[in-house]
């Protein structure tokens, strides 16, 4: 889960050019992901991991780095 | 307004004429009237007319007296009525009524200072044969370009870079640092040009030429201070100045319409106009499909409310792709945004309805403070006083209200966008700290040969290292006007948007509030006069009660904005200077970087202001390349 997440995000938002992106840094704060970008990163994510990410889940604290993600994700399909 | 070239030669030889009408045949599209040099020995001056005042006799170059002096200028002296009567009182004798001949008199009266006395935009070299010296000059805000260069035998000169390409010896190759400044700045930072032996003379500047070599300096730069001014006198003095600086702009033996954008300052001026001109103004304007960019139903409700002509040209987004490459070539410099494209559009029209010169809004929104930067730079210095304020940050959700994406996003990723972060806090720079560290992003897309070349580099440095001392002093408004007066202005506002859109079709634009003692005034209020809360360009919505319709005077600053990306790809030419095995040529990009992103604009998913602005900035890099580089030009000469 943690490659799936990192190669889409250096795939889609860093065009293959992760430029020593560490998976705790804040993808926001980088420049990774902008508005739209979440919007894309969200979409990824239920297609792919098969899960709903509520309004409410759209926080930083869920999505703003691969770290935050992955664990947000775990966390999502362990309620499943 | 016209183009100019010509050169000194260090050896006093002179050049070849066919040359010299290379350079001036290059700039045609300046000045398709009439074509003109004059050669002697060691220097040489060319110039292509647009005739706008003294029809008849203001041909040029032009002569002094004995004709010891020559002078060619692209642009206008607004003032040149008044100076002329002063100089004529001195006992000079002139043997045009053009404004161009004000120059060569004050020069002989006040030397190189004679600028000082010059209300107007210019940009234009003067051949002083007693002393075998060239100076030349460009006006306080750099409304009309002009450009240098340096070989072993001469110094050039041209309006365009494409002028100095024509003769001998200028190479052609792209500048790795103005590359790595335009991807921070937006614009390289003058004189840096984004080709490695041009050029620019800075704005405000003039620079010398003779036997003990070339001198560059400054005659003007903006001033900041915050005068006590009661609201209301600051509203009679702005509309006082505003109105003289309309009122010199409609000086023309030529008819003058004006651009509605269905904002504020357009209004503002086109009211102006109306004011001095019981004839029926011609007004023209962009409209698009896209209903997020239109702005149609208020440059509407404008031109109905001021009984204008109304020309109205509707903008599709195949439009702004067909005309993209002539737009670089035009513009000689990358873009990140298409908007010069339908400007580049509109300005073909205005030429169709056999209108040579328009006056435009540009400026208001540098000098009396409409940009959104300094609302976003007010409220994050706000919220930075007091991190811990659960209130401070619900501003947040008043900044650009016409970005639906950003709007959507939730309170946290609002607060997580806009935070201050560490190195912004103490920087000098950090009104605009937020938009450069968003387009440096961009230069992942570099390719690894670039990113070794500019390694160690920080362009920020050379921005910091240019800033006046009394920068330190002036309030945190004062310092975001400062940079976007001294650098997005001209570069891209004035540039890109302005001259090289509206001379490529033979149109002359003229911006009142550019006009120094609007500008000086504007930088003499204090801030709460020019942003009050949040409500941008404060004291001019005042000068407009009564002049414009309530709805424009009412509306939120609306950036103009165009289709982007979507507009580009597809076209044949993207095709293939976006090919893997054109980018690997060429350098400048990761090509399967670049690769990777066209895959993700193709597919739709390319949305974001990023991903467009990555789009933009590669392919009209790549058209500079292709245009400029790959295919060296070479026009014909013309006969003068």
């Amino acid at each position: 889960m943690h490659t799936t997440i990192r190669q889409y995000i250096v795939d889609n938002f860093l065009f293959g050019r992760a430029n020593g992106l560490s998976d705790s840094e804040s993808l926001l704060e980088q420049g990774v992901i902008d508005s739209i970008g979440l919007l894309e990163l969200i979409g990824f994510l239920q297609k792919r991991f098969g899960i709903r990410v509520a309004d409410e889940d759209i926080i930083p604290a869920n999505l703003d780095s691969v770290d935050c993600i992955r664990n947000f994700v775990e966390g999502k399909l362990a309620c499943n | 307004m016209c183009g100019i070239a010509g050169y000194y030669a260090f050896d006093g030889r002179p050049g070849s004429r066919q040359e010299l009408q290379s350079a001036i045949g290059s700039l045609r599209h300046r000045g398709p009237d009439a074509l003109r040099i004059h050669v002697e020995d060691g220097a040489a001056l060319a110039h292509a007319r647009l005739s706008v005042i003294d029809l008849e006799g203001g041909s040029q170059p032009v002569s002094n007296e004995d004709q010891s002096l020559w002078v060619v200028a692209n642009g206008e002296i607004y003032n040149f009525v008044e100076l002329r009567e002063e100089l004529e009182a001195k006992g000079h004798r002139f043997s045009t009524r053009s404004d161009t001949e004000v120059i060569l008199h004050l020069y002989e009266e006040e030397g190189e200072d004679c600028v000082r006395h010059l209300n107007g935009q210019w940009a234009f070299a003067v051949w002083d044969r007693p002393r075998r010296r060239l100076f030349l000059s460009r006006d306080r805000f750099g409304v009309r370009p002009i450009y240098f260069a340096e070989t072993p035998r001469r110094f050039l000169f041209g309006s365009e870079a494409k002028a100095l390409f024509a003769f001998q010896g200028v190479p052609r190759e792209l500048d790795p640092q103005a590359l790595d400044q335009i991807f921070t700045f937006w614009v390289p930072i003058a004189p840096a040009t984004i080709f490695k032996g041009v050029r620019e003379l800075p704005a405000g500047h003039s620079i010398r030429v003779d036997a003990g070599g070339m001198r560059l300096w400054r005659h003007w730069r903006q001033q900041y201070s915050e005068l006590p001014t009661d609201e209301q006198e600051g509203v009679r003095q702005l509309l006082a100045l505003l109105e003289d600086a309309v009122r010199l702009r409609l000086r023309s033996d030529v008819p003058v319409g004006a651009y509605l954008s269905g904002g504020l300052d357009s209004s503002l001026v086109a009211a102006l106009i109306r004011k001095f001109n019981p004839s029926r103004l011609k007004t023209f304007s962009i409209a698009f499909e896209e209903q997020e960019f239109d702005e149609s139903p208020f440059q509407r409700r404008v031109a109905e409310y001021l009984g204008t002509e109304h020309h109205e040209l509707r903008c599709t987004t195949a439009d702004i792709g067909r005309a993209f490459p002539e737009v670089i070539w035009h513009a000689e410099r990358p873009f990140f945004r298409t908007a010069p494209a339908p400007l580049y559009l509109l300005s073909r029209q205005v030429h169709d309805q056999g209108y040579k010169v328009v006056l435009t809004g540009e400026g208001a929104d540098e000098i009396l403070a409409g940009y959104d930067i300094y609302k976003i730079a007010k409220v994050r210095r706000y919220w930075a006083q007091n991190p811990e304020s659960v209130r401070r940050p619900l501003l947040l959700r008043r900044l650009c209200p016409y970005l639906p994406y950003l709007q959507g996003q939730s309170d946290a990723y609002l607060r997580q966008f806009f935070r201050l972060r560490p190195h912004e806090a103490a920087s000098p720079l950090f009104s605009h700290l937020l938009r450069w560290d968003m387009t440096s992003k961009l230069k992942l897309f570099f390719s690894d040969e670039l990113r070794n070349e500019l390694r160690g580099r920080d362009a920020y440095e050379d921005v910091a290292r240019e800033l006046p001392p009394e920068f330190h002093q002036w309030n945190w408004l004062s310092r975001a006007q400062f940079l976007e007066t001294e650098y997005l202005l001209p570069g891209y506002i004035l540039a890109s948007q302005g001259d090289r859109m509206a001379m490529a079709h033979s149109v002359e634009t003229r911006f009142p509030f550019l006009d120094p003692n609007v500008a000086e005034f504007a930088f003499s209020l204090p801030a709460r006069l020019k942003m009050q809360g949040l409500r941008e360009k404060h004291l001019l919505r005042r000068c407009g009660e009564g002049l414009v319709p309530e709805t424009v005077l009412r509306r939120a600053k609306q950036p103009y904005r165009a289709p982007e990306a979507m507009s580009l790809l597809g076209t044949e030419y993207a095709e293939e200077l976006l090919q893997p095995s054109r980018i690997r040529g060429d350098g400048v990009f990761c090509a399967s970087a670049v690769r990777l992103l066209v895959e993700k604009a193709r597919e739709g998913r390319a949305v974001g202001m990023r991903d467009n602005m990555a789009v933009v900035g590669i392919l009209s890099t790549q058209i500079l390349i292709d245009r400029f580089i790959r295919h060296a030009y070479n026009d014909s000469p013309v006969h003068c």
